[in-house]
């Protein structure tokens, strides 16, 4: 089994906190992903019956609906590099890995033997399995865009974060209480995804909210002898000029 | 442990294109990386004004749809019967020439007998310009069946339109109203403003039936029953004209409110507006205690009473006559909210929400600016009540009026071009009306029509109709049937050429529009006119050529089949003769250019149209010599000019290249809008960003770069006194009058202000039989329906369900995935239903165009698409019941694709497929078999689907 690195003073902790109130269930996070990804480190991301019927693939992020009482969800899904990750202390080969130094974890695909043991463990549903190539994968945060220095600073970030239309996704050191992301966190009462599974997901996720305009009844004319009429004559009584 | 490799930085590919992306029609800026000639990878342009770097799953998507094995591949000349799909492939001198003899054919004897309706194409300023040479008025594009309703109710209130010709104030709003917007209409810059907006803790209010995607993040869900939309905005102008909540300042200086309007019954300027010797509006000058030009700065207009003209009739403000209708308890919330499906405190509560907002919360920006009467104000007083309104609005048979109403709510509040409002995208406003009438009624003696096609009528007398009244357009557009059919009629025009009683069409010539499928109504009786054959052996539509990319639905039922390229792989030109990219910052305009070269025998439509226009000698397209004046699309975009120095770019003009908006041409024109990523902006300065429709300096720059003509105030239409105009036709004044079958219609439906009423196949269908309302709705990984067929798309939805409240399908007695058989008027249909909550409780809904036709888009006979995908389409008719009326808007001629009414019942046990099922449409020669799996991007990155034919 894999164990777990010990986490440095001042290591980082990368990820995602992802805006239950600004989402509107797109898919562009998860298209991107997909398009980067296929390409990216993890390449390829196989697609099997593409033209035929039960068409299915291998995507790292993967975009829910679903109803509340009050109002419509959209839950985008993917891994939430956990702190305490068990897809990594199941790994029989070492394959499967939490890096000390951003808290990302990853696959090395040399090394894993498609056991499947880690998808198991993932109470997220968060591994993608690659049955053409025997291995696993899953989200690597972009690891080849956000340390990518052929790219333009702004660039690097996650693809699913920069090709978010409504700004809900959002990228940064979650172990820095100043960076962007932790103070969405406070301000917003960011929320872990399952805690009581104790898996410590970095990935955050902030609550929908419910913005209310406090405005005073209109007058109502009901009753007038001429509903209405008065208060529109007070009105253009004030001569108006043009 | 060893040690995982990972590439930190390698390059995303070998090179990096900035174009104009076309997965939808939001027109946004994408960067395209090649590797190894492969598409690795697209991207936003984050310096592209539309899009800011975002990009929506669709765009992210056009890799599949780029190497998609459905694309044509050679010109295909039809073998068997129309509709089989049997065809052979021909060299393009054989497929050019098969298209210019008819054509020529059809000019030389009567140029009307081609009809030519284009898709989505974003290249009118081409298309249409080409039918206007060769002499056709049977023309149109995808409007008709979209947007006109919002177009023509924009354009004749406020000189602008929501959607295409503006945009809500996203950096200063605090309160936003979404109008029935099925999550598209558009993508990225709503979800961009949408989460401005939510980032200041504006609130955002969707009125739409369905909770999903925009709504689902509404701080406010108004689940209203479809077609109600008018009756609700009808009942917050109530509730604010009954406090007195208006913004009589903003009437009296912007609008035509104060405009006298006479009061003759019977007389033939009855309801038109009084006018002085010069012509010039009347109003009544509470200071002079006279009559006085409503149009002078100074007065002081009365806004209510009654006044006596000059001749001694009497007249009132428009205003009065708008306060005394909305006024009325007919409109109180109280009436109308049981039929909206809403609650009255609703309503009373949102419009005390819209006042508190509008008139004590005001944005006023410290920025002068000087009015069209040279008055300077120092601030900009702005009311940040932004409205945004769609399909949901434009859909119904009703929708000219409850846009209008929703532009009417806009002006009594005084929000239309303010800070925090809705917002013209440069380069409108445009005067009420923008253009001159359609042309179509004669000829130039050198065959071309004399003007723009789709034009803007101002009364009767310019209508297109024949001495009985009846419509000169195959369509009847600009007809009594459609007087104001400013885009056309495309749903209209294959069940007009199959009818052929007034005229036969000779050859219907389609570009990149699915009319024998999800853009037909009734697409199986759309198949059947399109195949019927008269007794001598001929098909009643005689000819059918046909231009796509991709083996649509379509191309089984054309003649000739034109291959198109991709986006990819073409220029275009997005243009401000068209649609062009403006924002309320300022005019723009972009292009497309080739990325990629196509690996099959297939050509730029433009160029083809471009050559055929040549070839056919139509003026303006040859010299005096009749030799071609353009070589391809690209020499047209950079030389062609419209009016002198105006030409389908607005960048770059001029010999130097300096010159914006107006210039001579530039050869270099287009490099240089390549070398600034595929696009040309200009930032209007701050003291022109608001108030455009009276602020001098906009108009008058505006004049300057040839987008207005005449830099005056545009009054905005509270009043619509071309409405007004049909309606006396209708009681018999004037040289132009409806047939006797028509005016009853006319007179009820074109009143100069907004009315409610039931959407017309309401009224005509037996609604205990149909009692739920059926709608469809865009996924937004899928907004607009080309280029849908892509493998990665349809993993996300490769078939829709019927969507129905919990409730009522317990009162049916169906549960969650039964098989249900859905019924109109017109046909049933057979699918699976899904249950939710947030949805109107009398509304079913679905996903739009997701169902294909078995065999189509080269996916296999059994994908779901066909299996268990549908169209609502199918129930849809473009007639109303028993009568010759289309099933369209009476005013605009909108397609009332949201007008149905269905019943739905259990299925009994069947097989479990969508009805009905089509034959499987057999693959054209020489396409390459769909692979079974795909490893696209592995190194090196292969293409998912080999380009030789199998």
């Amino acid at each position: 089994m894999t164990s777990l690195p010990q986490r440095e003073p001042g290591a980082k902790k990368l990820g995602l906190v992802i805006d239950l109130d600004t989402c509107v269930g797109c898919h562009a996070c998860a298209v991107n992903c997909k398009e980067w990804n296929t390409g990216g480190h993890y390449a390829p991301l196989p697609d099997h019956n593409p033209y035929q019927d039960q068409p299915d693939g291998v995507w790292f992020n993967r975009i829910h609906s679903y109803e509340t009482e009050e109002r419509t969800v959209n839950f985008p899904r993917s891994c939430l590099h956990c702190e305490t990750p068990q897809c990594v202390t199941v790994c029989p080969t070492g394959a499967s890995y939490k890096r000390a130094e951003d808290g990302i974890v990853l696959v090395n695909t040399d090394l894993c033997i498609g056991c499947k043991l880690c998808s198991w463990a993932c109470p997220y549903g968060a591994r993608e399995f690659d049955e053409d190539n025997g291995v696993m994968k899953k989200c690597t945060l972009c690891i080849d865009r956000i340390y990518n220095e052929s790219l333009p600073e702004a660039e690097r970030e996650p693809a699913c974060v920069a090709t978010c239309p409504s700004r809900a996704r959002h990228f940064g050191d979650l172990a820095d209480p100043e960076s962007k992301v932790s103070k969405l966190v406070a301000e917003r009462g960011g929320a872990d995804l399952m805690p009581e599974l104790g898996y410590g997901p970095v990935n955050k996720y902030l609550p929908p909210r419910k913005r209310k305009i406090a405005a005073p009844p209109l007058q109502s004319a009901c009753g007038e002898a001429k509903p209405g009429m008065n208060r529109l004559l007070a009105l253009v009584d004030k001569v108006l000029s043009r | 442990m060893a040690e995982d490799h990972i590439d930190y930085s390698a390059p995303i590919g070998d090179t990096a294109t900035t174009t104009t992306c076309y997965m939808c029609a939001c027109r946004c800026g994408i960067k395209v990386h090649l590797k190894d000639g492969v598409i690795r990878y697209i991207e936003g342009n984050r310096d592209h004004p539309v899009n800011r770097g975002v990009l929506c799953g669709k765009g992210s998507a056009g890799i599949m749809t780029q190497y998609s094995p459905a694309k044509l591949r050679k010109p295909l000349k039809r073998v068997g019967e129309r509709g089989a799909g049997e065809f052979v492939e021909i060299e393009w001198e054989e497929a050019m020439q098969i298209a210019i003899s008819l054509l020529a054919e059809i000019r030389r004897t009567d140029p009307k007998k081609l009809a030519f309706y284009t898709g989505r194409d974003q290249s009118q300023a081409l298309t249409g310009y080409f039918a206007q040479m060769f002499g056709t008025m049977n023309f149109a594009a995808h409007g008709g069946f979209c947007s006109v309703n919002m177009a023509a109710a924009g354009l004749y209130s406020l000189g602008g339109a929501f959607w295409e010709f503006g945009e809500p104030d996203w950096e200063q709003a605090k309160l936003f109203l979404l109008f029935g917007v099925a999550e598209d209409h558009d993508s990225n810059p709503i979800k961009l403003g949408l989460a401005k907006l939510k980032e200041r803790g504006a609130k955002i209010v969707s009125i739409n039936p369905v909770r999903t995607g925009y709504s689902a993040i509404a701080d406010e869900h108004v689940p209203i029953t479809p077609g109600t939309d008018g009756l609700f905005v009808m009942a917050l102008i109530h509730c604010l004209l009954e406090a007195g909540k208006i913004d009589a300042d903003f009437l009296i200086r912007y609008t035509n409110a104060h405009y006298l309007v006479v009061e003759a019954p019977g007389a033939a300027d009855h309801g038109l507006f009084a006018r002085d010797a010069e012509g010039k509006p009347l109003a009544f000058d509470r200071k002079a205690e006279a009559l006085a030009d409503a149009t002078a700065p100074g007065i002081a207009p009365a806004l209510l009473g009654e006044y006596e003209l000059p001749d001694g009739r009497r007249a009132r403000p428009a205003f009065a006559l708008l306060a005394e209708r909305y006024l009325d308890p007919e409109y109180a919330p109280e009436a109308v909210a049981e039929r909206c499906g809403l609650q009255p405190e609703t309503i009373r509560r949102l419009a005390a929400e819209i006042a508190e907002i509008a008139f004590n919360q005001p944005v006023v920006l410290d920025q002068p600016w000087i009015d069209t009467a040279g008055r300077r104000h120092e601030t900009m007083i702005g009311r940040p009540v932004a409205m945004h309104g769609m399909r949901g609005i434009s859909a119904h048979s009703n929708g000219f009026h409850t846009c209008r109403a929703i532009h009417v709510l806009q002006m009594l509040i005084g929000a239309v071009d303010t800070p925090g409002s809705w917002r013209y995208k440069s380069p409108y406003p445009k005067p009420i009306l923008p253009g001159p009438p359609p042309a179509g009624r004669r000829h130039l003696p050198d065959g071309s029509l004399p003007g723009g096609l789709l034009g803007f009528p101002r009364g009767p007398e310019d209508l297109l109709v024949d001495e009985d009244g009846e419509a000169l357009r195959l369509d009847r557009a600009f007809s009594w049937e459609a007087p104001l059919g400013i885009h056309g009629m495309m749903h209209m025009a294959i069940a007009e050429a199959y009818k052929a009683d007034r005229y036969e069409i000779d050859t219907l010539f389609l570009y990149m529009a699915n009319m024998a499928w999800n853009s037909a109504m009734n697409p199986g009786e759309t198949n059947r006119m399109l195949t019927e054959k008269r007794e001598n052996g001929e098909y009643r539509i005689r000819n059918v050529i046909y231009a796509d990319a991709y083996y649509s639905e379509t191309v089984a039922y054309a003649d000739l089949v034109l291959p198109d390229t991709t986006y990819l792989e073409r220029y275009d030109c997005i243009s401000l003769l068209d649609r062009p990219i403006g924002s309320a910052h300022g005019p723009a305009d972009a292009i497309r250019h080739p990325v990629i070269k196509p690996d099959r025998d297939v050509r730029p439509f433009q160029d083809v149209l471009i050559e055929l226009a040549g070839q056919l000698k139509l003026p303006n397209f040859v010299d005096g010599g009749g030799r071609p004046l353009y070589k391809d699309y690209p020499d047209y975009i950079m030389r062609h000019e419209r009016r002198p120095g105006v030409g389908p770019l607005a960048g770059w003009r001029g010999e130097d290249g300096e010159a914006a908006g107006k210039g001579a041409p530039n050869p270099d024109q287009i490099s240089r809008y390549i070398e600034n990523g595929g696009f040309w902006r200009m930032h209007l300065p701050r003291e022109q960003l608001y108030f455009k429709h009276a602020n001098k300096a906009y108009l008058e720059g505006a004049v300057s770069m040839g987008f207005i003509e005449s830099s005056d105030q545009i009054v905005l239409s509270l009043y619509s006194e071309p409405m007004q105009k049909f309606r006396l036709a209708a009681e018999g004044h004037g040289g132009v009058v409806p047939p006797e079958r028509l005016r009853a219609r006319i007179l009820s439906g074109f009143d100069p202000l907004p009315i409610w009423y039931q959407p017309l196949e309401q009224g005509q269908v037996d609604r205990q039989r149909f009692p739920l309302f059926a709608i469809t709705q865009r996924p937004m990984a899928m907004y607009h329906s080309w280029g849908g067929q892509n493998e990665w798309l349809r993993q996300i939805n490769s078939e829709n369900r019927l969507y129905v409240h919990r409730g009522t399908a317990a009162a049916l007695g169906v549960a969650d995935e039964d098989w249900v058989w859905v019924e109109s008027r017109n046909g049933r249909l057979k699918c699976q239903i899904r249950l939710m909550d947030g949805v109107n409780p009398n509304t079913v809904w679905t996903w739009n165009a997701i169902g294909k036709r078995s065999g189509a888009w080269a996916l296999a006979p059994d994908a779901p698409e066909s299996k268990r995908g549908f169209l609502l389409n199918h129930l849809i008719s473009e007639y109303l019941p028993g009568e010759r009326h289309s099933n369209s808007d009476p005013v605009t001629g909108q397609a009332a694709w949201f007008d149905l009414n269905v019943s739905i019942s259990r299925a009994g046990a069947g097989e479990a497929e969508t009805a009905p099922h089509f034959e499987t449409l057999p693959l054209p020669p020489n396409f390459p078999k769909a692979p079974t799996s795909i490893q696209f991007g592995a190194s090196p990155l292969r293409k998912p689907v080999p380009e030789t034919a199998s």
